[in-house]
């Protein structure tokens, strides 16, 4: 894409955009295989214990799911209009798009801790007497309602961090319109993060 | 972005049909939640959640206009996660 005309164009230092793309790519395939294997535990156990799975899923608040969902997908539409303004040096377009990005992200976080919230108020978060008196189903769902979307939630902190120092950086033109990797590779891992709460959302709040 | 303002309209509309088109599919998927499917309602789900995630990889990912390579290496990286999950799933099933 524009990156490779640009890496020929620029100074003597050796740029290559397509191979840092691969790296990232590479490091994508193991956090695919991270959450995959916590998605095979998943389907396993849903599969020994439907019944138990099916209430349990009831429990969860469809409507704060749903507004994550909403709140991630267009967190995503903004991160590529970032690449795409930054792309045309577009700088303060691209900067409000990818500030967009890291506030929708924070209010992932917000909504996930009110959701979290309510949930040990009634007394479900991992090893409470409540659950203890349940099924070992239930158990199970919640250990990987709370593993799951815990590792994913960690994920977009991480997410926020490493927006956020890439906004520094488009400020300070390290980022600008000659190399935009850092910016095209964080939001690589950005949609990531959308991908895995893309199947998250329906296995976890819908399939009931 | 030598290609001028024209193509970046053209770029920037792709990205909002694709953001509309999973919008769309994000409705549809509690629809179909909605209609008590019984055992097809997890396949049903997992089919949508494909469709999104391939429009998000495809468009957003840039896979679609990427060098053919990094497509291969992504079939393959799911190539081999679904043979994990669906190699457990036998020992499950027919255990």
């Amino acid at each position: 894409m524009d990156q490779t005309h640009t890496a020929s164009e620029s100074s003597a230092v050796h740029r290559d955009d397509v191979g840092a793309r691969i790296g990232m790519w590479l490091f994508l395939f193991t956090e695919l295989i991270l959450f995959g294997g916590l998605f095979l535990l998943y389907a396993v156990y849903r599969y020994l214990h439907p019944q138990e799975f099916h209430e349990a899923a009831k429990e969860l608040n469809v409507v704060l799911g749903a507004a994550n969902t909403l709140i991630l997908l267009t967190s995503s539409f903004t991160m590529v209009m970032s690449i795409s303004y930054i792309g045309e040096g577009e700088k303060k377009k691209s900067i409000a798009a990818l500030g967009l990005t890291i506030a929708l992200a924070l209010a992932f976080l917000v909504n996930k801790y009110f959701e979290w919230t309510a949930k040990f108020h009634h007394g479900l978060y991992p090893n409470s007497p409540e659950l203890a008196a349940r099924s070992h189903g239930d158990n199970l769902f919640y250990g990987l309602y709370y593993s799951m979307t815990g590792l994913h939630g960690l994920h977009v902190l991480v997410g926020v961090v490493l927006l956020s120092v890439v906004l520094v950086y488009i400020v300070k033109d390290k980022v600008n319109p000659d190399n935009f990797i850092v910016l095209d590779n964080s939001g690589l891992y950005w949609h990531l993060v959308d991908i895995i709460w893309i199947y998250l959302f329906p296995l976890f709040y819908l399939i009931t | 972005m030598q290609q001028g303002e024209e193509h970046t309209l053209v770029k920037a509309r792709t990205y909002a049909a694709v953001y509309a088109a999973l919008l769309v599919l994000t409705a549809v998927t509690i629809a179909v939640a909605r209609m008590h499917l019984g055992q097809f309602s997890v396949l049903g789900a997992l089919v949508i959640a494909s469709i999104k995630a391939s429009l998000v990889l495809l468009w957003f990912m840039h896979l679609k206009y990427e060098n053919k390579l990094f497509m291969i290496m992504f079939v393959v990286a799911v190539a081999f996660l679904t043979i994990a999950i669906g190699v457990t799933f036998l020992d499950i099933a027919y255990r």
